[in-house]
């Protein structure tokens, strides 16, 4: 892409031009066995600067980022930091040089406290007072309210996301690098975190800020660097940019649209859920409260909500993994299945793509055939008690061919098949079982552009034929895509409905903070 | 040059077969170098060790009669592993058939009735099956881990063995020692030769082999249970009880232990003795192992461990080896084999070189 | 009143062996591996102990060979669990099999041969006040030493920047892999720890209680000391208490006809295993309890991405 590399060159920097770059990265390659993650990848970060690592799913940005921080190992190419060559380092060096990362799924440990999270990445004197009174000063600095004694499962996903950021800001950072950092937080939240990051860069902190989503860039990134299948397809200044021209680089085509037709709903509720009550067994766990929803055949239902908030307790009650002790409280199809476990409610037409494709969604080791006959053994794959291996086979066939799985056929296990892809076999086999209701978590999580829309109209198209469809998503605007209703969860509370065509994002971004108006700090629960 | 570790894409099929073979290799290696340093020549040891013992017909026939009950409990043993159910007191499921048909073989009033030795193997099999639903009932109604049920009951299971054999069931003619009077003639599984050991309980652990092959390989629950090992919460996002594949890992592998134990009173024994296994119910668990839960692997590692154990005191006679070899050998031979299953999914590449600078 | 102190002190002594095994093992799953092995280790140590006591070097040297065989043999587990990522029930029951083999070979040679025994150290003063003196200051050095790494290892834990980093690792390895911990190196600095104590609690046996080698001497000292940390829900003190619970149970069998029971000894042997049972199905029922300080990664193989 030689144009690309000239349109860098011609392009004059924000900041001055004379001074040493934060960081520069010099021809990075990364390869896996069948995937090049970084191919050749250059780039250059001044101080005070917020750059963007822009790229769909499975760019390479994350890969990128950890060769930065120095948590995975390039296999080519060199670092230079404040001028100096980087030869060799891991986090603990990556550290001291001032270099700090917030991962995107976090690197906190739920059984300690907030102190002893960061003392852990802390060098000098272990002495939790002392440093529980420095936490104190920092996240006051910039905004980030945390108590230091509490103990991380009790704490909001972005209450956790401060704790990560305030681990990095007591070090003082030169570099801060964000991965995803807006996909656990409310749109309200997203505004306060780049308040903080801004204030950080006026301090001369670089900033390489990681994201899929272009209004996000657009708003706050200075330069971006646009990777595409492990290599730089474009550098751009975003707030010079359409969104157009940052989505070709990074899609290498026009974004897909999903077509949402109009459509007739069934007269009953295929799905009901009536006032679920449920306390959490477990003290990492969140208790769901009232919860009432229901959802008819014929239409696509949304659950908004930031991670965490009691989304993975509600989906193993409706798909049966966990069983509820209260009657009339579930109903499918008009049937009270509370008590009955998910192979029964299979066999009343429940379908379920769990977010945990591999160990849950299906069995990593398995080849694909007997991964079509983990829940699709019911279409006659089973006869006398044994298993009839061309049906399994002709099943796990049709799902690839259908849904386009890219694998070398249904002998390949399931855990050699990338992300996407795995994603795609999953939700082909459960739209295949034909099932009245359909629940899926997170359907696109990690999955490229063209697969996610790919997913996202199987899921109208399928409800358009009379399926009830739910979906449990992080992601706003792939909801505002797809439904046709919407609720919000939050701290085990579930908002009333809401209509896709009379609400908007900001009176969603406002549910998904609280439903009472209480603010993440008061979830605490009895330790 | 370098070498560095590197995560397959698919698992090699390859090396499905290639790491035992490799893992005997290598045990054959470091037992040589053992050997030298013991003071022996590491060929002729190894010739007396695995040769020697099979070049006389009754020496196959002692092959055989332990290799049965090392693959009939190693057959139950591996059900029960696929689905990640550790039943690890083969030992005293054993003990315990063996009690339940000796009791019955002692007892029961007509002792010359052909109906003798079914009742035994039923109740050798009962009997395993309720040592071993003790841990099923604690592991799938309390959550008990069954590793440690099973194994405590194992040493209890020993001590109530020792108890019979000491008290009430001595033989009153029997010098004190140990043991039970013999079992009547009715109760003994027929010899093939009256010159050799050997005996037809062997044909139920044939008959075990090919239903443990088609349970785990046909049948739509091995099919489950399997499910339940590789991925517990895939089991249950699809609905598959764990509680069934609990009991049914623990029953069949406790009955088949069962047998396992009645079949040495009613064969080699003749009677029920304190020493009535040589840790047949621990050296299983290695062949289940070493037989990667596969009916035929299991064939293999069971005649494979019986000629460990032939092996062995064979060498402990010919050349004064301690016989305790024998579990040296068996531990290598497990840890290289558990060793070389890296090899299925890993390979050994050689290092990119680092370019100037490179990150690293 | 003798009775009661024999009872007692036999219970500390009893529950000697058992404590040294069950607070190594704590360490080890605290760092989120699970090593089934402890029985093989304690037999190494065992063994090795007599070995070197009957070749005539001091008791310390025999205590700490013990100790140096049993993190020897713990790198077996730790090769296969840690680096080639074998499944760790797999792994353990090897080293215990691989253990119980070699400890047989080295024993072979002094056969229930006679040793001098680690006799209790007379401290003055103390170990003369009637009562209090028999009861607690009359021990051998083995049993205050277990009571010191007792107190330095809930220190360890609790207390230090190092304990904090071995049980985070055990609750996940990938986030401390992330934030640049060297997660299997400072496993395999658990579970040689764990050896260590596992073959001290083996020296126990051969060089202060038995005193002499007996084969397969451990009769699952091993394992019940497995059932102890679960028991103690991975806590350490709970670790001493359960370890005199079974220790009592011990002694029971020993002082049965002095306390007038008059059960065959088979039923007094297995009141250990059965207590082993009984207090597994009760803690195991209350998981909840288990939750908070349970290592959420132990057993599963972890490797950090290249």
């Amino acid at each position: 892409m030689p144009s690309f590399r000239e349109i860098q060159e011609e392009l004059p920097n924000v900041l001055e031009t004379n001074m040493t770059p934060r960081l520069e990265l010099r021809h990075i390659c990364k390869r896996y066995p069948g995937v090049i993650a970084n191919d050749d990848v250059s780039l250059s970060i001044m101080p005070g600067e917020i750059h963007a690592v822009l790229g769909e799913n499975g760019a390479g940005k994350s890969t990128l980022m950890k060769i930065i921080y120095g948590a995975i190992r390039a296999d080519e190419g060199e670092m230079v930091f404040d001028g100096n060559p980087i030869a060799s380092h891991g986090p603990s060096v990556s550290r001291a040089l001032g270099i700090e990362m917030v991962y995107q799924h976090f690197a906190l440990f739920e059984s300690v406290s907030v102190v002893e999270n960061i003392a852990l990445s802390v060098s000098g004197k272990f002495d939790l007072t002392v440093l529980a009174n420095r936490v104190r000063d920092v996240s006051k600095k910039y905004g980030l309210p945390i108590d230091p004694h509490r103990f991380v499962y009790n704490l909001s996903v972005g209450e956790r996301q401060r704790v990560e950021i305030v681990r990095c800001l007591m070090q003082k950072p030169k570099l801060l690098i964000l991965d995803e950092p807006t996909s656990v937080l409310t749109p309200q939240a997203v505004i306060k975190l780049f308040e903080t990051l801004r204030q950080l860069a006026a301090e001369g902190c670089s900033i390489l800020y990681i994201s899929h989503k272009l209004d996000e860039v657009q708003v706050l990134c200075d330069s971006a660097t646009v990777l595409r299948n492990g290599l730089i397809t474009g550098t751009a200044k975003p707030k010079q940019s359409t969104p157009i021209e940052l989505a070709r680089m990074m899609v290498g085509a026009d974004l897909p649209e999903t077509h949402l037709d109009p459509s007739t709903t069934s007269d009953t509720p295929f799905l009901n859920v009536n006032h679920l009550t449920a306390p959490s067994d477990n003290p990492f766990g969140i208790s769901l409260n009232d919860v009432l929803l229901s959802v008819f055949g014929g239409e696509v239902v949304g659950i908004a909500g930031v991670s965490g908030n009691g989304q993975a307790e509600l989906i193993s009650f409706l798909s049966g993994e966990v069983l509820f002790k209260g009657a009339d409280t579930i109903t499918l199809g008009g049937k009270d299945v509370g008590q009955l476990d998910a192979g029964y409610r299979r066999e009343q037409g429940l379908a379920f793509v769990p977010e945990e494709r591999l160990g849950r969604g299906a069995v990593p080791p398995h080849h694909l055939s007997d991964n079509a006959m983990l829940t699709g053994h019911r279409l006659g794959m089973v006869k006398n008690w044994m298993i009839q291996r061309g049906k399994a086979n002709d099943f796990a066939a049709q799902i690839i061919r259908k849904f386009n799985v890219k694998t070398t056929g249904y002998e390949s296990a399931a855990n050699s098949l990338s992300g996407g892809n795995l994603q795609k076999f999953i939700v082909g086999r459960e739209i295949e079982l034909g099932p009245k209701v359909l629940i899926i978590s997170q359907p696109t999580w990690g999955v490229d552009v063209g697969a996610a829309a790919f997913i996202r109209q199987a899921l109208i198209d399928l409800s358009r034929t009379g399926a009830a469809v739910l979906i449990i998503s992080e992601e706003l605007d792939e909801l505002f895509e797809v439904c046709d209703r919407l609720y919000v969860i939050c701290q085990g509370q579930l908002s009333k409905s809401l209509d896709r065509k009379n609400t908007n994002v900001e009176e969603v971004g406002l549910l998904m903070t609280g439903l009472n108006n209480n603010s993440n700090s008061d979830n605490s629960k009895a330790v | 040059m370098r070498f560095q570790i590197e995560r397959r894409a698919e698992p090699s099929s390859f090396m499905r077969f290639g790491a035992p073979v490799y893992a005997t290799f290598s045990t054959l290696v470091v037992s040589s170098i053992m050997f030298a340093l013991l003071g022996h020549n590491p060929a002729d040891t190894l010739f007396a060790f695995f040769i020697t013992p099979l070049m006389t017909i009754n020496g196959i026939s002692e092959w055989l009669l332990k290799a049965s009950p090392l693959i009939l409990i190693g057959c139950g043993l591996a059900i029960g592993f696929r689905a990640n159910v550790w039943n690890i007191g083969a030992e005293g499921q054993l003990v315990i058939g063996a009690v339940c048909a000796s009791g019955v073989g002692l007892f029961y009033p007509a002792p010359e009735s052909t109906l003798l030795l079914p009742l035994m193997v039923i109740a050798g099999m009962a009997g395993g099956m309720v040592w071993a639903a003790i841990p099923a009932f604690l592991r799938a109604r309390m959550n008990t881990n069954e590793i440690l049920v099973t194994l405590m009951m194992t040493y209890i299971a020993t001590l109530l063995l020792s108890l019979l054999v000491h008290g009430p069931w001595r033989d009153p003619d029997g010098y004190n020692y140990p043991q039970t009077a013999l079992l009547p003639d009715a109760a003994m599984f027929e010899l093939f030769d009256p010159m050799y050991r050997l005996n037809t309980s062997i044909l139920i652990t044939v008959v075990a082999v090919f239903a443990m092959w088609f349970f785990t390989e046909r049948s739509f629950f091995g099919y489950k249970m399997s499910v339940g090992g590789a991925a517990p919460l895939a089991a249950r996002y699809a609905g598959f009880k764990q509680s069934r594949s609990i009991w049914v890992g623990l029953l069949i592998s406790g009955g088949l232990a069962g047998i396992a134990g009645m079949a040495e009173a009613a064969g080699p024994l003749g009677q029920l003795s304190a020493q009535i296994s040589p840790g047949y119910g621990f050296a299983a668990i290695i062949v289940a192992f070493i037989g990667r839960l596969h009916a035929v692997g299991i064939v293999l590692g069971g005649l494979l461990l019986s000629l460990l154990y032939l092996g062995g005191e064979a060498v402990q006679l010919s050349l004064g080896l301690p016989s305790a070899l024998t579990s040296i050998f068996q531990g290598m031979l497990l840890f290289f084999l558990l060793a070389s299953d890296f090899l299925i999914f890993y390979r050994f590449t050689p290092s990119p070189k680092p370019t100037k600078g490179g990150v690293t | 009143m003798d009775l009661f102190i024999a009872i007692f002190t036999g219970t500390i002594i009893a529950a000697t062996p058992l404590i040294f095994a069950a607070l190594g093992e704590l360490v080890v799953e605290k760092s989120g591996v699970l090593n089934l092995g402890i029985e093989g280790m304690m037999l190494v140590g065992a063994a090795v102990g007599v070995w070197v006591s009957y070749a005539g070097l001091p008791m310390p040297l025999a205590i700490m060979s013990a100790a140096a065989a049993g993190a020897l043999a713990s790198l077996l587990f730790g090769v296969l669990a840690l680096t080639f990522l074998t499944n760790q029930y797999a792994a353990g029951l090897s080293l215990t099999i691989f253990g119980t083999g070699v400890s047989a070979v080295i024993g072979k040679g002094f056969g229930s041969a006679p040793i001098d025994a680690l006799i209790p150290l007379e401290i003055p003063f103390l170990t003369e006040i009637p009562v209090i003196g028999p009861l607690f200051f009359n021990y051998d050095p083995l049993v205050y030493f277990s009571f010191i790494m007792f107190g330095l290892i809930s220190w360890f834990l609790y207390k230090t920047k190092a304990g904090l980093v071995v049980r985070t690792i055990g609750e996940s390895p990938e986030s401390s892999h992330a934030i640049g911990y060297p997660v299997i190196k400072i496993r395999y600095l658990a579970v040689m720890f764990g050896g260590a104590m596992a073959g001290l609690g083996g020296a126990y046996l051969s060089l202060a209680y038995t005193p002499l080698w007996v084969e397969n001497m451990t009769a699952g000292k091993g394992w019940i000391s497995l059932a102890l940390v679960v028991f103690a829900a991975w806590r350490p003190a709970r670790i001493l208490f359960g370890a005199w619970l079974f220790g009592s149970m011990t002694i029971l069998q020993l002082q049965g006809q002095a306390l007038g029971i008059s059960l065959p000894s088979e039923v007094l042997s297995s009141l250990p295993y059965i207590a082993t049972i009984v207090v597994l199905v009760v803690i195991s029922k209350n998981w909840q309890f288990l939750a908070l300080n349970f290592p959420t990664s132990l057993a599963k193989p972890f490797r950090p991405a290249e």
